[in-house]
């Protein structure tokens, strides 16, 4: 009798395991390459309707205005893996701005460069240990450092574009030039998805992120910090948004409080174009740099095909809901 | 005529029959009291009268009408209402809105409403303001709220699933008084407790249940406590536990002395030993996991002290608690145990990563053959190590728990309720991996609702009642007569026949 239970029971088991891991392998392809799906799908249709599209200019063009949202998004997706969002990350950039615009005058490159990103990380600190010490509410705090931040910025800058002038022109120099054929910004960007990509699959640290959206109270009684890892997230947010701030002033050679308004939405939106669930745990970096791309290419075939921008907006929204239909679509339909 | 009337019951889980042809009636005007072990079928009984779960086979009927119930909603239509161990109040609305939620009309007259309510209120004998915050209420005063609220529905029959687990003594008496109360006004009341003493004080007749059978239908005069606790256990042990290792016991490793907790548990003292297996029986709320997790540092402490290995020890978080070599599986597999979405060999490797990991990164091959290591030996069933745990069954999924400290290897190990929702045959293998952390000279304890299982695998058991430690079973008087009557009346049962 007993033994008849326990047959009972593996096989049943068995049986659930084949059907979930169908499911699961099914539900792993469209996240893996559903995302990239979608990014080909508007490579195409862009291709068509403009014959500037696939020019090496234009998309220079599109990587260099991508690359301060994509370094963004590279700290958002740390952050909403976590189960978190940053909505400071266009304010600490606006910072990053200013700040290097005025340190660039009285300290040598690589130092502003340094104090400019310690200062992102404070104001990532700042919204981490309220957040990850204090169990505050991480919309109402970086929504609370958003403002900070900006009007800090406001502050700094007395509400007027800062022209380093002739102490920029290294700062400049890097921002508006080529290497290898491209633009130095879109270098940064990518050697940052790289390093991200290597700590998010390979290191502790990364997995620890991860496992903490997943389910945070296992990761703990599994003698792991927690609020350690969660801080360090936002920290890592702010760090990347002074980064992005820079390197607007580097390309514009004015450092402005103005950089970088509702820019959180645009990254929060790239994130999660790339797959990432808002709910944390799941999102991947090659996801989120396509997610940035694919929000590029709309804006580029938009322009291009004349939208004007105000409708520009609508559309946007629009493509946003059907992308993420796309992804997450499949598993709403199923339950 | 019966209110209510269940006949031939039976309903299975996965092939185990939780409960079979089990009958059971209520009239009105009856307290009519349902005990057992945990795991004997109450629960579920009652989820089929509540409407929550439908059975196999057998009849409902209310009224002698025979009825579908359809779910909560229409039992609740029917006169029915469950009032369960968690409530099921909304802790932000008011007293009066949380009486009539469901039924409140399109447009609120709040006086109206509040008249109702204290009415209600009233006449269970009680005075709280209707429009005070639930969540300001005491877990006395809310109980009432829900009783009110099923009043409010014209309810005939209550059911109480564990009513007085969370109240104080005093707390516990006026709620009788109310279920006297109730039913003088003619409704008819199942009331499920494990405090026989109440069980006694109020019941007209008590149904047994064990094993999902009936045992005995009985009047509370012709039966006394010790023969009600016969009836409900009794059951042989099997084979299932394994051959103990012959360990040799060692030095005290950890030593507890006067913990006292803010959530209710005071002054338990405890000592582990090398190599040795130690059961924490008692019921559920008895305050077993509270202590496991204090020492295992995710809840803070309020006063006592703790020794590791002679020296003293104060955890200050679970990561605190792992490197002073602490493990603890937690009772809730899925809430706390493991990351679901995670690979299986990225959970085993997480509480240890310092021999797979180099300046924070994963050495994949060194990790791989850990990971094959420990699914060998703990001879889990799995496809591919790199797919979620989610894919597993629950008895796999528990095994990835224990792989996760096996790795970690830390010399006290703390297992709550280690073979919840596993099957008989992971069951048995689970174990016999406890036989072998005690043989690798860890030092166990094991916290378990199933008291043949403590007493299977366990050198001594300690048990634990509302909060303190009522004293401790060697192996020549386990029994889980022993066991309960130290629990819920904080003597055993010899000391209570050496006293008669």
């Amino acid at each position: 009798m007993t033994d008849n239970i326990a047959d009972g029971a593996t096989h049943r088991a068995t049986d659930a395991k084949t059907v979930s891991e169908g499911r699961t392998s099914f539900r792993r392809l469209f996240a893996q390459f559903g995302t990239f799906a979608i990014f080909v799908l508007l490579v195409l249709l862009a291709s068509t309707q403009s014959d500037v599209f696939l020019s090496e200019r234009n998309i220079m063009n599109v990587l260099r205005q991508m690359s301060g949202i994509g370094i963004m998004a590279i700290g958002m997706l740390f952050v909403v893996l976590t189960r978190g969002i940053d909505l400071s990350v266009g304010s600490i950039a606006a910072l990053g701005a200013v700040a290097s615009a005025l340190l660039i005058q009285q300290y040598p490159l690589l130092v502003a460069i340094g104090m400019v990103v310690a200062l992102g990380a404070m104001c990532g600190a700042i919204s981490g240990f309220l957040v990850a010490f204090l169990r505050l509410p991480a919309f109402v705090i970086t929504l609370a450092m958003m403002t900070a931040a900006r009007g800090f910025a406001l502050i700094l800058s007395n509400g007027q574009p800062i022209m380093p002038g002739a102490d920029g022109a290294p700062l400049s120099a890097f921002g508006t030039s080529f290497t290898l054929g491209f633009p130095n910004p879109a270098l940064l960007m990518f050697a940052l998805f790289a390093v991200a990509f290597l700590v998010l699959n390979f290191s502790r640290f990364g997995r620890v992120v991860k496992a903490i959206g997943s389910n945070e109270e296992a990761v703990r009684l599994s003698g792991i910090s927690v609020s350690w890892h969660v801080m360090a997230v936002y920290v890592i947010s702010g760090a990347l948004a002074s980064i992005a701030g820079i390197l607007v002033t580097a390309r514009s050679g004015v450092g402005s409080a103005q950089v970088g308004v509702a820019a959180e939405l645009d990254v929060i939106a790239a994130v999660v174009i790339g797959g990432a669930s808002l709910m944390g745990g799941r999102g991947g970096v090659i996801n989120t740099f396509i997610g940035v791309m694919i929000l590029g290419v709309i804006g580029n075939i938009m322009n291009l095909a004349g939208v004007p921008g105000y409708h520009q907006q609508v559309y946007l929204g629009v493509i946003i809901v059907a992308a993420v239909v796309m992804q997450h679509g499949t598993s709403f339909l199923r339950r | 005529m019966a209110l209510v009337e269940l006949e031939n019951i039976t309903k299975s889980f996965s092939g185990i029959h939780a409960l079979s042809s089990v009958n059971f009636a209520l009239e009105a005007g009856e307290v009519h009291a349902l005990v057992g072990e945990n795991g004997a079928g109450k629960s579920t009984l009652m989820r089929v009268l509540g409407g929550e779960m439908r059975p196999d086979q057998g009849t409902v009927s209310i009224n002698d009408e025979p009825v579908r119930l359809t779910g909560p909603i229409d039992a609740i239509r029917r006169g029915i209402s469950i009032i369960h161990q968690e409530m099921a109040l909304a802790p932000d609305l008011s007293v009066a809105e949380n009486i009539f939620l469901g039924e409140l009309p399109a447009r609120i007259g709040w006086g109206d409403l509040r008249r109702k309510a204290r009415a209600l209120i009233n006449r269970l004998g009680f005075d709280i303001p209707p429009g005070a915050l639930v969540s300001e209420l005491s877990v006395a005063h809310q109980q009432v709220v829900e009783i009110a609220k099923a009043l409010s529905r014209d309810a005939r029959v209550i059911v109480f699933d564990e009513p007085t687990a969370v109240l104080s003594m005093g707390d516990a008496q006026r709620l009788l008084e109310i279920i006297r109360n109730l039913r003088s006004q003619g409704v008819g009341i199942v009331y499920i407790s494990h405090r026989l003493d109440e069980i006694f004080d109020i019941s007209d007749r008590i149904s047994v249940l064990k094993d999902g059978r009936n045992v005995d239908l009985v009047r509370p005069d012709d039966t006394t406590v010790d023969g009600l606790i016969g009836m409900m256990v009794g059951r042989p042990l099997s084979q299932l536990f394994g051959e103990k290792p012959d360990t040799e016991i060692g030095d005290v490793v950890l030593k507890v002395n006067g913990l006292d907790l803010p959530n209710g548990v005071a002054g338990v003292s405890l000592e582990l030993r090398k190599g040795e297996v130690v059961g924490l029986g008692g019921l559920v709320g008895s305050g077993r996991t509270e202590v496991a997790r204090a020492i295992f540092g995710a809840d803070p402490i309020k006063a006592g002290a703790i020794e590791l290995h002679g020296k003293p020890y104060r955890p200050r978080s679970p990561k605190d608690a792992v490197r002073h070599g602490i493990n603890l599986v937690p009772e809730d597999r899925k809430g706390q145990g493991i990351v679901l979405d995670m690979a299986i060999g990225k959970n085993m490797t997480m509480a240890n990563t310092s021999d797979v990991t180099a300046f924070g990164f994963f050495n994949a091959r060194r990790e791989r053959k850990i990971v094959d290591g420990l699914i060998q030996s703990l001879r889990v069933k799995l496809d591919h190590p790199s797919d979620p745990v989610s894919s597993l069954s629950g008895g796999n999924q528990q095994k990835i728990v224990l792989a996760k400290w096996f790795h970690s290897n830390g010399d006290i190990v703390i297992l709550d309720e280690p073979t919840r929702g596993v099957d008989v045959g992971a069951k048995t293998e689970i174990y016999s991996l406890i036989h072998r952390m005690a043989a690798e000279g860890k030092a166990v304890l094991i916290i378990s609702s199933e008291h043949a299982e403590l007493f299977g695998l366990c050198d001594r058991v300690l048990v634990m009642g509302e909060g303190r430690l009522r004293g401790e079973l060697l192996p020549d008087r386990y029994s889980e007569e022993n066991l309960l009557t130290l629990s819920i009346a904080g003597r055993s049962q010899e000391e209570q026949e050496a006293a008669a």
